[in-house]
């Protein structure tokens, strides 16, 4: 039966379909969905660890005990799950082992857009690419099969446009797959020298044997055009713009494998066009391969490397024609940058850091979007886990600034990959102020639980690492924990946690607004006789509050009742 | 049969996620080929948002480009504006009669340009516009606007009252379907 599927649903009802039986993973846009929708199946296991490393590691102990797993992460998650990664593909896998990354072209919600098709050459792994729904499904189920006929991880790398895409996918019944019993099989997993040594030359023969799959296997196709002034190379995403624009007409290779790549093919194609052209996204990986087979293309010389293609990129670089555009008013349209929601929690807490003029680095999580104006609260983001870390060393490099700098991170990313940095900050003693946001959820990627929620991914009641007994556990003595509505709260609890010469961690706490067990208050609304102009209230970058005639207007359909700007006004001119 | 292109844009937090899903189903039940694109996490927090639904008989790219859109329906007059070079000629724009004022506009940075919809009709653009959020409140709720824009729309498709109720069905939990067909039906007789 077709279905309408969701991409990232259509990976896990592969996985699902093929028999997989844990899936673990840390949530990264656009990720995600993998396994939320995942663990919607009752009949296997699905979990969020603390971070990617340990999803895949989950993944690995699952594989080792003969069940099929799988772990989702972005592409950036893959850097910190790069360790066990490389060394999978020495062991090798028990029961079959998918790796699913998802890539973010054009950076809709990432701070970098590598290219994962760096790692699976890096790690000599195989990557499935699909370019819709129904390949998302075939591939992440036929993924298993090739890893454990192959003994070797599988990479299954998505984008943007195909795991948030919805198109029809064929759903087929799950398929059970027996883990048989355990056997011990230490040459092939206990990875120290002597044995590694022996598993690296079985990589190399398992990449000969790859390509020689890669050239007669149903992932990769060829459509015959009538042309042959050119001929296309291309995958995934960009295959579709180049069949739209190009429909039957010009030859195409469609790589569904992208690692190891079918050279003979590659060569028997190329040798029925006059002009090859490699279409792909982000990095010229085909195409370097390709030229260093001897065989002339064109790629990245036509086509960026920054940012997606489309298939108005696709038509205008090859020649094809674009529909007419409609005439259009030339009027400045002002930007609209995401931000923080009417109520968010992180916004008080940044306005007594702005008021105090206090230096800030920040993290990955919503509480990022504290760099935008009119609060902008941050001097830098760069990646999970690195506010910490960063802070140690920007106070390290200038004690002084241990006075007036700070660093956020949430309550999520701190258990991804805060707490290594506040041991430094510990064990070095920089004598640093961390502030967690805790505001009881992932918030970014959607609201998924982790360990300090108290619920796991399926709802169900869970043990809550408490924050404030961790950070004492790791010898952190000034604890303290405010509520980032109280802005005179905050305020002194900064003065005095930077005042201090040890290292200081103050825990902002308030749930999400957006959770739905979370109550709001009444709108708030200004009195126009009162209000004076003076726009205190719009410090605070609220997007329920707007100017309008000179005076302050709430929108009643966007405000919480946080209150957060009644406290600020100094005139009264806000109340309920 | 040629691919049609829908854009649905708005802010984050307008709905346009069941909007796109709910064309998705009607679509899929005509037995059309469909794609339905979004992109969710940061730009989903007050931004600018933007998805994708193409029917047809083979649909390849999941998105929509400048000068392709046969329709947009924008939720927002401004995002209307913004958007407004990925209409096709002849293209129709079918708007809620709704200001949100983004960021730079609040901070005083940049000012909400007057009379987005005249200014679009003066470029012979056919706008099909009303107020959804009022129609919304009157069906029960304010946030059905985006289904009083689904109601609207149909009005330019050659496809039965009957499977747009469907689409509905198929699309909104059950417990809201009363509110969002009233909703529907607003924003289609208006």
């Amino acid at each position: 039966m077709k279905k309408l599927l969701f991409g990232n649903e259509a990976v896990a009802r592969g996985l699902w379909e093929a028999g997989c039986g844990v899936v673990s993973s840390y949530p990264g846009t656009p990720s995600t969905e993998i396994t939320e929708y995942f663990a919607k199946y009752d009949d296997a296991y699905a979990e969020w660890a603390p971070n990617e490393k340990v999803a895949m590691e989950v993944a690995f102990g699952a594989s080792l005990r003969g069940v099929r797993s799988a772990c989702a992460m972005k592409h950036v998650g893959l850097n910190v799950a790069a360790d066990p990664l490389f060394t999978l593909s020495y062991t090798g896998v028990n029961g079959g082992l998918v790796v699913c990354v998802a890539d973010d072209p054009a950076m809709h919600s990432s701070q970098n857009e590598q290219d994962s098709r760096h790692y699976a050459i890096g790690a000599k792994i195989p990557m499935l690419e699909p370019a819709d729904s129904a390949e998302a499904l075939e591939f992440a189920r036929a993924a298993f099969d090739l890893s454990e006929e192959y003994d070797t991880p599988v990479i299954l790398r998505m984008c943007t446009r195909i795991a948030h895409s919805r198109s029809l996918a064929e759903v087929g019944e799950k398929t059970v797959h027996d883990a048989g019993e355990y056997t011990r099989n230490p040459g092939k997993y206990v990875m120290v020298p002597a044995n590694a040594k022996k598993r690296h030359p079985f990589v190399e023969e398992r990449t000969r044997k790859l390509v020689q799959l890669a050239e007669n296997c149903a992932f990769n196709k060829v459509f015959a055009g009538s042309r042959t002034d050119m001929g296309i190379i291309t995958s995934g995403t960009a295959y579709q713009y180049v069949r739209e624009v190009f429909g039957d007409t010009v030859p195409v290779m469609k790589l569904g494998m992208v690692n190891p790549l079918p050279e003979q093919s590659i060569r028997d194609f190329a040798a029925k066009v006059d002009r090859l052209v490699i279409v792909e996204e982000l990095d010229g990986i085909i195409e370097s391969h390709v030229k260093n087979m001897g065989i002339e293309c064109e790629g990245k010389s036509l086509f960026s490397p920054i940012g997606e293609l489309s298939q108005k990129i696709v038509a205008e670089v090859l020649g094809a024609v674009s529909p007419a555009a409609a005439d259009v008013p030339a009027i400045d349209t002002p930007a609209r940058p995401p931000q923080m929601c009417a109520g968010c929690p992180h916004r008080g807490l940044y306005y007594a850091m702005t008021k105090l003029k206090l230096k800030c680095l920040g993290d990955i999580g919503c509480y990022t979007l504290g760099a935008q104006p009119p609060l902008s609260a941050l001097d830098s983001t760069l990646c999970m886990g690195a506010s910490i870390s960063g802070l140690h060393g920007f106070v390290k490099a200038d004690p002084e600034r241990a006075r007036d700098t700070v660093c956020v991170i949430g309550d999520s990313t701190f258990m991804h990959s805060g707490i290594t940095g506040l041991a430094d900050i510990v064990y070095n003693d920089s004598g640093a102020t961390v502030i967690i946001l805790d505001n009881s959820i992932t918030g970014m990627t959607g609201h998924q639980q982790n360990p300090t929620t108290g619920y796991t991914i399926k709802g169900d009641p869970a043990a809550k690492i408490d924050l404030e007994a961790l950070c004492r556990a790791l010898g952190v003595n000034r604890v303290r924990v405010v509520d980032p509505y109280n802005i005179k709260e905050c305020e002194d609890a900064l003065k005095e946690e930077l005042a201090a010469p040890e290292a200081s961690v103050i825990i902002s706490r308030r749930p999400c607004i957006l959770l739905k067990n979370v109550k709001k208050g009444a709108p708030l609304h200004v009195s126009t006789d009162k209000c004076k102009s003076c726009k205190m209230c719009m410090k605070l970058g609220c997007p329920a509050i707007s100017l309008r005639d000179g005076k302050a207007k709430i929108d009643d359909s966007l405000c919480t009742g946080c209150k957060v700007c009644a406290s600020l006004c100094p005139f009264d001119a806000i109340t309920e | 049969m040629k691919t049609t292109s829908i854009m649905i844009v708005g802010v984050g937090g307008q709905g346009s996620l069941l909007a796109s899903r709910l064309l998705g189903n009607l679509f899929v039940n005509a037995g059309h080929d469909v794609k339905v694109s979004e992109v969710h996490g940061m730009s989903q927090r007050g931004g600018s948002v933007v998805t994708y639904v193409r029917y047809g008989d083979a649909v390849y790219s999941p998105i929509i480009e400048e000068g392709e859109a046969d329709f947009i329906v924008s939720f927002e007059e401004l995002e209307a504006l913004r958007y407004a070079k990925y209409l096709k000629a002849g293209g129709v724009i079918v708007t809620g009669e709704k200001r949100i004022d983004p960021m730079p506009v609040i901070t005083g940075a940049a000012e909400y340009p007057a009379d987005v919809i005249g200014a679009l009709k003066d470029k012979g653009i056919k706008v099909d516009s009303m107020d959804a959020a009022a129609a919304a409140k009157v069906a029960g709720s304010e946030k059905a606007e985006n289904v009083v824009l689904m109601g609207l729309l149909s009005k330019h498709f050659d496809i039965p009252e009957s499977d747009w109720i469907a689409a509905v069905e198929a699309t909104v939990p059950a417990k809201f379907l009363d509110l969002n067909k009233a909703a529907f039906l607003a924003g289609r007789n208006a």
